[in-house]
């Protein structure tokens, strides 16, 4: 039955200085449908939102709401026509209770504004428990997960009676049982009537959960269709305007001697960890989060302190207390937060890309700034790192670029032994197919990887071998052919 | 949005519009005393308004290297009233002039470094750290001296206030080779690039092998070193060391600082904007002085110069980032 859209935004544009970031976008919400918005970064999904949220205003178009031609003035004026926003960082106070978050500044009080606590958890407890959550709502906020916290933030957005939530890439920080409760959340919203805009890289995703689909294109929307309708390469293909044709591409390493060993590491979340690891090598860690994985990162990168065990790096045992002596071993670490952890934002791309290494190009604490220039133009053409100048800011580069980039500064190290932490999270289809291209690359050149990470394709198609991680534990080892989605799965999820 | 050619150098006129802006905001100034009071552009007023920015602006080198590692040093003046006595003991008990000078200069690293190694060691925030050294060594010197002056020295040592080059007064050629050095290390050394990558994210500096603990603690010694060089400077052109002096001087060197462009938060800002800070400072006071203006009004115009400098900062990059 066709019904009249609970949202319609026609023509929109939005112009920056010098920038056309909008380009007469139109965009469609039916009531109670999950609509993906889908496109690489860059191609304008969080302008469009934040268009519709209030945080921008638009330069031109319409924005009609239940017929009615509205224009958004702030996001409290959104707020008040219904329209919610959970972004990725999540906006909550961790020291304040879930309670006192969900009404944040519209408290419930009795008299001279005194805060009516029964009344506030009362209400609290109600909203949660329609999402089928059971924590106390006079918890403190920063006590609990990722995923709860997520979740506490669509509480707060249903208390203000919303009707349209936006959610930005929601799952990107959620393991697999987590993603499975936000979705049953979702769905249990959309019977409630609520419609549902969702950003999402992640393909597998809105074949899941997600009723239909807009592309994004620089700025443009390129197609609306019925996800039962449309297919991944043809997405794909909306997105970048190319055929994908091979997801993983086929990988011709050679695999050389072992260039690292473990041996019975232990921290204060390890236990026993023992593997080792071949020049030309991909090896995957998969896991459920919180199994260990970066923690196991972060002790053979000199960030944890290590117990017990040995690590070798070359059949020598090496004592590493510090990211210095792991650089030094020849380790390099991509951090799975790299605006965080891997970049310092305000700095330029060349001063990131040499950050590990600015001491093999100074002397006397001098900095020899033509030799750095030399190396940083030499590895901005190798990774096709696409920025106007060495001088460029690295927080004005797309997060493909940034993360090649933090790719760059390990490449500049001479490092031999990579550690990816999630490298493809947040980074689109184009640009994830240019990492795996290069991963390739590096083990071709004897380069030994080890890459963690929660999407279980991304693991299983490009290792050569699999370890699963399980709480703090290595709980099983697949070699590629063994290695399926099920299996893989399963030994991570035994109890 | 963000990747686009055209957007990207219209903000790297604005970020250095950013300096442009402070030396107009001089410049402007300059004019505006110029018009007032003709007096105000005679050579010899120009290099006294130097002279008084020089101890503020030195002490400001050190603030702004640790303001841009995100910190803060609350005790760079009674730092300088300690350093100052120290050395004034040392010359009145015959010390030869150059060991004299050297006490003053270690005095000051020594007290940086140890409100350095309270923060990098004993992981106290710097503005904790700071206040407590800034405590400490205000009462240290207070009782030192039993709380009176040392005053008297020769005119070997006060030549270092009195003397001339070319007309040009000793301690403004101390500034200027100050800055030249800061800009220099800031810009071509290591130490700078760490400075600056500290500042703007700790973490992925540490992640990237920089032994952060120690280049922090090197700057907070440096701005101890600088306290030390300004209290040379200041006891000589007083001939006397006081346990009271240097009284505020944190507040000021911040103010030169921040005026200056960088950023509190860290990781931004350039040290020649902190000259023209400190030299804004000084051109704001002697000219109010000139007009013949009251102290106290004169507190007032200076906190609310500091204020509209800042806010108008602040419209320009929150136009120069959203828009």
């Amino acid at each position: 039955m066709e019904t009249a859209p609970l949202l319609k935004m026609s023509q929109i544009s939005k112009t920056f200085p010098g920038v056309l970031a909008l380009d007469k976008v139109d965009f469609e919400l039916r009531r109670g449908e999950v609509h993906v918005l889908l496109g690489e970064n860059g191609a304008g999904k969080s302008t469009l939102m934040k268009i519709l949220s209030g945080a921008y205003q638009k330069s031109s178009g319409e924005i009609e709401l239940d017929g009615v031609p509205v224009s958004i003035k702030n996001p409290r004026h959104a707020q008040d026509l219904g329209i919610s926003t959970i972004y990725q960082e999540l906006n909550l106070i961790p020291h304040l209770s879930i309670a006192e978050n969900i009404f944040l500044g519209r408290e419930p009080s009795k008299f001279a504004s005194v805060i009516d606590q029964r009344a506030l958890v009362r209400a609290a407890r109600e909203l949660l428990k329609g999402l089928g959550l059971t924590v106390d709502p006079s918890a403190r906020v920063k006590r609990l997960g990722i995923a709860e916290q997520q979740m506490v933030e669509v509480a707060k957005a249903l208390s203000l009676e919303t009707r349209i939530l936006i959610m930005d890439e929601p799952t990107s920080a959620l393991s697999q049982q987590e993603i499975k409760q936000l979705f049953a959340t979702i769905r249990r919203l959309k019977e409630g009537g609520v419609s549902i805009i969702y950003i999402s890289h992640r393909l597998e995703e809105l074949f899941e959960l997600g009723d239909r689909v807009t592309v994004l294109r620089d700025g443009r929307s390129v197609a609306t269709c019925e996800v039962a309708e449309t297919s991944k390469p043809e997405l794909i293909r909306l997105m970048v305007n190319r055929e994908l044709t091979e997801q993983f591409p086929k990988r011709q390493a050679t695999i050389g001697e072992e260039i690292l060993r473990l041996e019975g590491l232990t921290t204060s979340g390890l236990r026993d960890i023992s593997f080792s690891l071949h020049k030309g090598e991909v090896l995957g860690i998969a896991g459920l989060m919180g199994a260990g994985r970066t923690e196991l990162a972060q002790a053979i990168f000199g960030v944890e302190k290590i117990e017990a065990g040995q690590i070798y790096v070359k059949g020598k045992a090496r004592r590493i207390t510090s990211p210095r002596r792991a650089i030094n071993c020849g380790i390099g670490f991509l951090t799975e937060d790299r605006k965080s952890q891997g970049l310092v934002l305000r700095l330029s791309v060349g001063e990131n890309l040499c950050l590990p290494s600015v001491d093999k190009f100074s002397s006397w604490g001098m900095v020899d700034r033509n030799k750095e220039k030399l190396a940083c133009r030499r590895y901005i053409q190798e990774l096709r790192i696409r920025t106007p100048s060495l001088k460029q800011k690295v927080s004005f580069l797309s997060g493909g670029n940034q993360q090649k980039v933090v790719l760059g500064k390990w490449l500049c190290s001479e490092a031999e032994i990579f550690i990816f932490d999630e490298p493809t999270r947040g980074v689109d289809v184009g640009a994830k197919a240019e990492i795996y291209e290069l991963i390739n690359r590096l083990t071709a050149e004897g380069v030994a990887i080890i890459m963690i990470s929660s999407e279980l394709p991304e693991v299983l198609g490009m290792s050569d071998r699999v370890l699963v991680m399980r709480s703090g534990e290595i709980a099983g080892e697949f070699s590629a052919y063994e290695a399926t989605q099920e299996r893989v799965l399963q030994c991570a999820l035994m109890a | 949005m963000r990747p686009n050619g055209i957007a990207l150098r219209q903000n790297f006129l604005l970020h250095h519009a950013r300096q442009l802006g402070t030396l107009s905001g001089l410049l402007v100034l300059g004019l505006v005393l110029w018009a007032l009071t003709p007096h105000f552009l005679t050579l010899s007023n120009l290099l006294n308004v130097a002279e008084q920015a020089t101890i503020i602006a030195i002490v400001a080198v050190g603030m702004t290297f640790v303001i841009l590692t995100a910190g803060i040093d609350l005790s760079v003046g009674s730092v300088l009233a300690f350093a100052g006595v120290v050395m004034a003991s040392a010359l009145h008990a015959g010390a030869p002039l150059p060991f004299a000078l050297l006490a003053g200069l270690v005095t000051g690293t020594v007290c940086g470094l140890v409100s350095g190694l309270l923060i990098t060691l004993g992981r106290l925030p710097p503005f904790i750290a700071t206040l407590g050294m800034m405590s400490v060594a205000r009462g240290t010197a207070l009782m030192y001296t039993g709380g009176r002056p040392i005053s008297g020295f020769s005119e070997n040592f006060r030549w270092l206030a009195t003397g001339e080059v070319l007309r040009v007064p000793i301690p403004v050629i101390v500034m200027i080779g100050i800055y030249a050095i800061a800009f220099f290390v800031l810009t071509r050394t290591k130490l700078g690039r760490y400075t600056y990558a500290i500042g703007g994210n700790e973490e992925a500096t540490h992640l990237s092998g920089v032994n952060v603990r120690f280049y922090k603690t090197v700057v907070y010694g440096l701005a101890g070193l600088f306290s030390g060089l300004a209290a040379i400077l200041l006891t000589a052109r007083l001939n006397s060391a006081q346990p009271i002096a240097g009284m505020m001087y944190e507040l000021d060197a911040i103010a030169a600082t921040v005026i200056g462009g960088t950023s509190l938060l860290g990781g931004e800002g350039h040290v020649l904007g902190t000259l023209i800070g400190a030299l804004i400072m000084a051109v704001l006071r002697n000219g109010l002085n000139l007009l013949g203006v009251s102290s106290f009004l004169q507190q007032v115009v200076i906190g609310s110069v500091i204020i509209v400098g800042v806010l108008i900062d602040m419209a320009l990059k929150r136009r120069g980032k959203y828009s």
